[in-house]
């Protein structure tokens, strides 16, 4: 509450500066709608990649809906904003955008009309592409099949719900420029930076935020959180007992399981699958360009003391809860093991300092994308009581990792279960 | 000892608190409903609802039931006497071999218990854990949406997912 | 329920009554019969169906004194619903209400040797012997009763198995004695006309339901003896690997263990509890130390390896000169390995008491299971008992007999005790035997008139049938120290086939070779599965078939007609069409898509043609089958409502093997183990819709359902996928990661 409301505070005062800022830009005119023929194809080819290194699929689609409609809902600590079409729609959509509207709401975060868009789009990442990229992802979206669907308005209250408070927002937050290349670096890490900062903007999840939902820039890639998980640290100390080798990480970035790490989950699956189906060179210089500064182990949590009460040796009660629900898979002697079933010692989210992503994992299970193979692991919301998660817990943290019980363990169960029953209840398509 | 109701009766066992309820309900209770399918909670054959919610019962051990209601395809209804929602399973012979069909059957309990009126969207997410191999699905949709009180043809349910 | 009643009730049953001692007699196949009873038999012609094999009445039904009907079947309720159907024409032909059939499924110990329940043959073997034999006993005890009334026969009316004339009746119980149905059935038989049947025809609700959906035993799962105990086998990690050191004495320290069992390679473990039996194998599993075993092949070369293999070729049709003139086009479709996958991994109880062995199995054929399993254990077949109970349904040789053979074994060392196995899910996925890989090459000619001239195509794969046979088709027979050696597969011939199964196109081509490549060896273990090769070449025949369509700018349907002369093919087709309403379809937008196919399954079977319509979801690689409407020609339709299921189900199957499956292995072993690496179909993604229409030809035939959908489904999923995309994917699965490289290419 405190937090809420000196974010008004700041929020009325910034409006005050937005004013004048807001003035500024203006709307760039409509155009034809592109032929789709107007474009080569490796461009559009490329486009279609560089499309799929942004996750533009992930917030411009509703679950089973058409691709690049809009309709998603991201919620903010604010409230609700809906992502927008994207399709060459010309009511509706982009069909009507020049490409110079197009490149400057990816680069400046406005729309068309020169409106400020919210930080949600990560413009503040965007920044960075390249003209050539802009081209390439212009060409890709004007080529798409377009669809009628009028954007969802945004459930925020007042005054966010008025644009030129962004216009102060981008005044603190928003640096505007294009990629600056490491003159000592290689091309690779290079172009993983340039991937990793821009396009396929990881600070957006893994970099914690300000009260203003601004991405602290000190602690860039040190840990955030997206859609009530985690995004564990990937620059620093991290938790993790098992190192990070490149190709584990390539194989964990594109969706298969690492025996050493887990596997891809939450809003992480997306990401997954769509680095899943970009060239190998793109997922190999993001790895390139993140590894050296994932150290790993180094940032082990301080140990369980010998006679923690729930975690101790004494919870006989979380080691059968262990073994009837989770041992057929998590066992060395399981034959699932082997598969998708990891040594739940070295799993990050038993490790992190949070409990929020062993709530998500227990509660709502990991699943395959639609007929393809990848770990499972069951929904288990209907069998555990929140009690009884709490004793699997603490006997998991102890036994497995090693660690104290989480504080946050109540608050995230009922955080998560909440928001289960949200979902539960969204009307989708 | 571990004590929990299994449909409505209170019911008590000295076996090892590790072992998991479908082994209890199979091999003690003689119940046949719930079938072993995977034991890794991918398939649904073993489903029961604890506490009104379906859940696989091949991973639930019996430490995590007491004091807790678990309710069987038994439980549901009788040959002579099936509970609603067997009807409608019967009434659409949504059924070939039939072994995943408790499993289907305490799922779609499981469903209309949190959500009396589901949308064709919600019927097909909520079985979603359910695997049935002889391709007997279209007739377990017809019986969910029948079970639900909805029209149970496939058209219906065309017409109502591209009207919404 | 007869199958619950164990050796005891078996003995009583088979020793007791007098009726039955005639039954264990008339048993006798065919084969076995004298010289000059067979002569008698064949010297008036064939017998129609299974009759031929078991030509005594009473093999096939019993009618007792207190009027209770008893039909035999030597095939086994696989899912199908073959149980209901098989009373509906019994009682149809002997004018008895359906309630009153009791009708008796696949048992060494009481039911004819029907071989396997497999190909779809139930209804043309077994559904052909009992309406010929219920007609002929029906009109045989009206021949009695006129007889003993002193009337003519059609002075008599029959209702509900009561036989009236003259003001008096007889029921059928009171005309039959103890051998008056013990008679030789004739070839031609008095079948009711089919204007006037009252139970065939009809969507009779299947009677196995409501028991299944209650609760009831209705599993071999579901079986429980007294004293019963549990086993579980420890597998070896690959196929041929030996076991070279386990230390068991802490495993058979576990609470609740019995046994420790080591017989060579075979490893398993026997337990009071089953959930105690499962955490002793893991620890079992976990001790044993396993060398050598045979390499498996390169996944991503596995159809190089199939083409390099040694291969027996035989030219199945070779029709004209061949060289037909036109536009030649090729293609060639390939087959990954598939899997069964039964929901129920399989099971079956074992019971040795004194010499002799009872065996509860979903097998697909309690003869040839009993013999294999005889052999291994080294007793004579006559004191084995193989007892048929369903299992989750098994689509073809998955673990069945497999199981059978464990219980069977472990039973052997725990003599006095029932003991229960059941498979484990990596069990199943890895040790079944798989539908066979699978290369097809096909090149024709077009000629000027847009029909085809010339048609080229060969096929290769490796076995389609390895069942039992011998002991050596039995996984713990290839373990055991003393081990059997598996047979040498066969090449099953046209007009079957096997993985030439519909190879020979049902279309008039002026000009066709086909040849089959049969690969002996097995680098994977294959066996049946659910529609053998015909899965795979009405996907590869019928793909090209529309790929030809397109070279001629010819509407597929159309061009299909054009080459399909039979009138009850050209039926199914049009009727399709119609239903589907393929000439006024519009397409709404890029991605939507129609396909169709046809065909005749074994081209002697079930005729059935397909369309379907398609979303292809390119980000994702998905295809959405909005809806899919078929037609079905099976003859006879005993029960249309069974005919529909079966389809409805063939076609939702094939779409999970087509749209996603493919087993995963590497060189060291087999990867699929459960469903999260070896994915099938779930509910978000079945049809918007499938419709299925049931052509009724009464007085026909019955030709058999339950593969006819599959080859034709497959084929119309690619079709259509062409269709709303321009691409033509000749490879299965059309995998999400597939489309999305088709279509990004």
């Amino acid at each position: 509450m405190k937090i809420l409301i000196s974010a008004l505070v700041v929020i009325v005062v910034l409006a005050g500066a937005a004013l004048a800022y807001a003035l500024g830009p203006s709307a760039i005119a409509t155009v034809e709608r592109p032929m789709p023929e107007s474009f080569s194809g490796a461009e559009v080819k490329r486009g279609a990649e560089l499309a799929r290194l942004g996750y533009c699929n992930t917030c411009h689609t509703v679950r089973g809906g058409d691709p690049y409609a809009g309709g998603y809902a991201i919620e903010t600590s604010f409230g609700t904003i809906y992502s927008t079409n994207i399709t060459p729609d010309e009511e509706t959509g982009i069909g009507r955008w020049s490409q110079e509207a197009f490149s400057r709401s990816l680069r400046e975060g406005l729309d068309r009309e020169g409106h400020h868009l919210y930080p949600a789009f990560p413009y503040t990442h965007f920044t960075k592409l390249t003209d050539q990229d802009a081209r390439a992802l212009y060409a890709f979206f004007m080529t798409r099949t377009p669809i009628r669907r009028s954007p969802r308005e945004n459930d925020l209250p007042f005054p966010l719900n008025w644009r030129p408070v962004l216009a102060g927002w981008k005044l603190f937050f928003f640096d505007s420029g294009r990629f600056e290349p490491d003159g000592n670096a290689s091309d690779t890490v290079n172009h993983g930076a340039y991937l990793v900062e821009g396009l396929s903007h990881c600070g957006a999840c893994h970099t914690p935020r300000n009260f203003l939902q601004a991405e602290k820039r000190d602690d860039f890639l040190r840990g955030g959180e997206a859609e009530g998980w985690t995004a564990p640290a990937i620059a620093g100390d991290l938790p993790t007992p098992k190192g990070w080798t490149e190709a584990g990480l390539k194989s964990y970035l594109t969706g298969s399981f690492t025996a050493d790490h887990g596997v891809a989950a939450g809003p992480m699956q997306p990401v997954a699958e769509n680095l899943a189906a970009v060239p190998a060179a793109d997922v190999e210089a993001i790895a390139a360009y993140v590894l050296p500064k994932m150290r790993s182990g180094a940032g082990k949590l301080a140990p369980a003391a010998a006679t923690s009460e729930q975690g101790g040796n004494g919870n006989d009660e979380g080691r059968v809860l262990y073994a009837g629900l989770c041992a057929s898979c998590h066992e060395a002697s399981s034959p699932a093991r082997r598969a998708h079933g990891m040594n739940l010692a070295d799993s990050s989210a038993l490790n992190e300092a949070t409990s929020r992503n062993f709530v998500n994992f227990v509660l709502a299970g990991v699943q395959p994308p639609e007929g393809r193979a990848g770990s499972f692991m069951p929904a288990l919301a209907g069998s555990l009581t929140d009690e009884q998660l709490t004793v699997l817990a603490a006997y998991l943290r102890h036994a497995k990792a090693g660690l104290r019980p989480w504080d946050d363990l109540g608050k995230t169960i009922s955080n998560v279960r909440e928001t289960m029953r949200r979902a539960d209840a969204e009307p989708q398509r | 000892m571990t004590r929990f109701t299994v449909n409505d009766r209170p019911f008590s066992t000295e076996t090892d608190v590790e072992t998991p309820l479908l082994y209890v309900l199979r091999n003690e209770l003689e119940l046949n409903g719930a079938k072993f399918g995977c034991g890794l909670g991918q398939c649904g054959a073993c489903t029961v609802l604890l506490d009104g919610e379906a859940v696989f019962s091949c991973l639930i051990p019996l430490a995590a039931l007491e004091g807790r209601n678990v309710t069987t395809l038994e439980g549901l209804g009788t040959i002579d006497d099936p509970g609603p929602v067997q009807a409608a399973f019967i009434e659409e012979q949504a059924a070939q071999c039939g072994y995943c069909i408790p499993g289907m059957i305490m799922r779609t309990q499981g469903m209309l218990n949190r959500n009396p009126a589901p949308s064709e969207r919600e019927i097909r997410e909520h079985l979603n854990p359910n695997l049935c191999r002889c391709g007997t699905h279209m007739r377990i949709l017809r019986a969910a949406r029948r079970a639900a009180g909805k029209p149970a043809g496939d058209q219906a349910a065309l017409a109502e997912r591209s009207a919404t | 329920m007869n199958a619950l009643s164990g050796p005891a009730l078996s003995r009583r049953s088979l020793l007791g009554g007098g009726g039955a001692l005639i039954l264990s007699f008339s048993l006798a196949p065919r084969s076995a019969l004298s010289q000059s009873e067979e002569a008698q038999v064949s010297g008036t012609g064939p017998l129609p169906g299974s009759l031929s094999d078991f030509p005594y009445l009473d093999s096939w039904i019993r009618i007792d004194e207190d009027d209770s009907i008893t039909v035999f079947t030597g095939k086994a309720e696989l899912g199908q619903g073959i149980r209901t159907a098989l009373i509906q024409v019994a009682a149809e032909q002997l004018d008895v209400d359906f309630s009153r059939v009791v009708l008796e499924t696949a048992d060494t110990g009481q039911t004819p040797n029907e071989g396997y329940t497999a190909a779809s043959h139930s209804m043309s073997e077994s559904g052909t012997a009992i309406l010929n034999a219920a007609a002929q006993v029906r009109a045989l005890l009206i021949a009695r009763a006129a007889d003993q009334l002193g009337l003519s026969a059609d002075q008599l009316t029959v209702d509900d198995g009561v036989i009236t004339g003259g003001g008096r009746s007889l029921s059928y119980g009171k005309l039959v004695g103890p051998d008056v149905l013990h008679v030789q059935a004739q070839p031609q038989s008095p079948i009711k006309d089919p204007s006037t049947n009252r139970i065939i025809g009809k969507a009779v609700r299947r009677i196995d339901i409501p028991a299944k959906l209650t609760g009831a035993v209705a599993y071999v799962q579901d079986l429980r003896l007294p004293g019963m105990v549990h086993a579980r086998v420890v597998r070896p990690p690959v196929y041929g690997a030996r076991l070279t050191g386990i230390d068991t004495s802490e495993v058979e320290t576990m609470p609740g263990v019995v046994q420790v069992i080591r017989d060579g390679n075979y490893l398993a473990v026997v337990a009071r509890g089953e959930f105690q039996a499962i955490q002793a194998m893991r620890a079992l599993a976990a001790a044993a130390e396993w060398g050598g075993g045979i390499a498996l092949p390169e996944k991503t070369e596995i159809y190089d390896v199939l083409k390099r293999l040694p291969s027996q070729e035989s030219v199945i049709q070779e029709k004209g000169s061949g060289g037909g003139q036109g536009t030649r086009i090729e293609a060639a479709y390939h087959r990954p390995y598939q899997l069964h996958g039964s929901i129920g991994p399989s099971c079956a109880v074992g019971h040795v008491d004194g010499d002799r062995l009872t065996v509860w199995s979903h097998t697909q054929g309690v003869y040839p299971d009993r013999d294999a399993i005889a052999e291994m254990v080294r007793m004579p077949p006559e004191n084995v008992r193989v007892i048929h109970m369903e299992g989750a349904g098994c689509y073809g040789h998955n673990g069945a007999d497999d199981a059978a053979a464990d219980a069977a074994l472990i039973a052997t060392k725990v003599p006095g005790t029932p003991v229960r196995v059941q498979w484990m899910r990596e069990d199943e996925h890895r040790f079944e035997p798989y539908g066979s890989a699978m290369v097809v090459e096909a090149s024709a000619a077009l000629g000027e008139s847009g029909t085809i001239t010339d048609w080229v195509y060969d096929v290769w794969s490796t076995p389609h049938s390895t069942r039992p046979g011998s002991a050596g088709n039995l996984l713990a027979a290839n373990l055991i120290a003393d081990p059997f050696q598996a047979d040498e597969p066969i090449s099953i011939p046209q007009p079957a086939g096997g993985g030439d199964r519909n190879a020979v196109p049902g279309y008039d081509f002026p000009n066709s070779r086909v040849t089959k490549h049969f690969i002996r060896s097995m680098p994977l273990r294959v066996s049946a599965m659910r529609s053998l090769g015909a899965y795979m070449n009405v996907f590869a025949l019928e793909s090209f078939m529309d790929e030809l369509a397109l070279k001629a700018g010819a509407d597929p349907v159309e061009f299909r007609l054009k080459h399909l002369s039979d009138p009850r093919a050209r039926d199914v087709v049009t009727t399709v069409a119609d239903r589907f309403g393929w000439s006024d379809w519009k397409r709404k937008g890029p991605g939507h898509g129609r396909g169709f196919a046809y065909a005749r399954y074994k081209n002697l079977a079930v005729y059935c043609a397909v369309a379907l319509e398609i979303e292809v979801e390119r980000e994702a690689g998905l295809v959405r089958i909005l809806r899919a409407v078929a037609a079905t020609d099976s003859g006879q339709a005993v029960n249309p409502d069974g005919i529909r299921n079966q389809t409805e189900g063939g076609i939702v199957q094939s779409a999970s093997w087509t749209l996603y499956e493919e087993v995963d292995y590497s060189t060291d072993e087999i990867l699929s183990r459960d469903w999260a690496s070896y994915p099938i179909m779930r509910f978000p993604a079945v049809p918007g819709a499938v419709e299925v229409h049931v052509i009724d030809r009464p007085g026909e035939p019955f030709l058999g359902t339950g593969e006819g959908s599959q080859g034709p489904t497959a084929a119309a999923i690619a079709n259509a996928f062409a269709d709303a995309t321009g691409r033509r994917i000749r490879d299965l699965p059309l995998s999400p990661e597939k489309i999305r490289r088709t279509l990004e290419a």
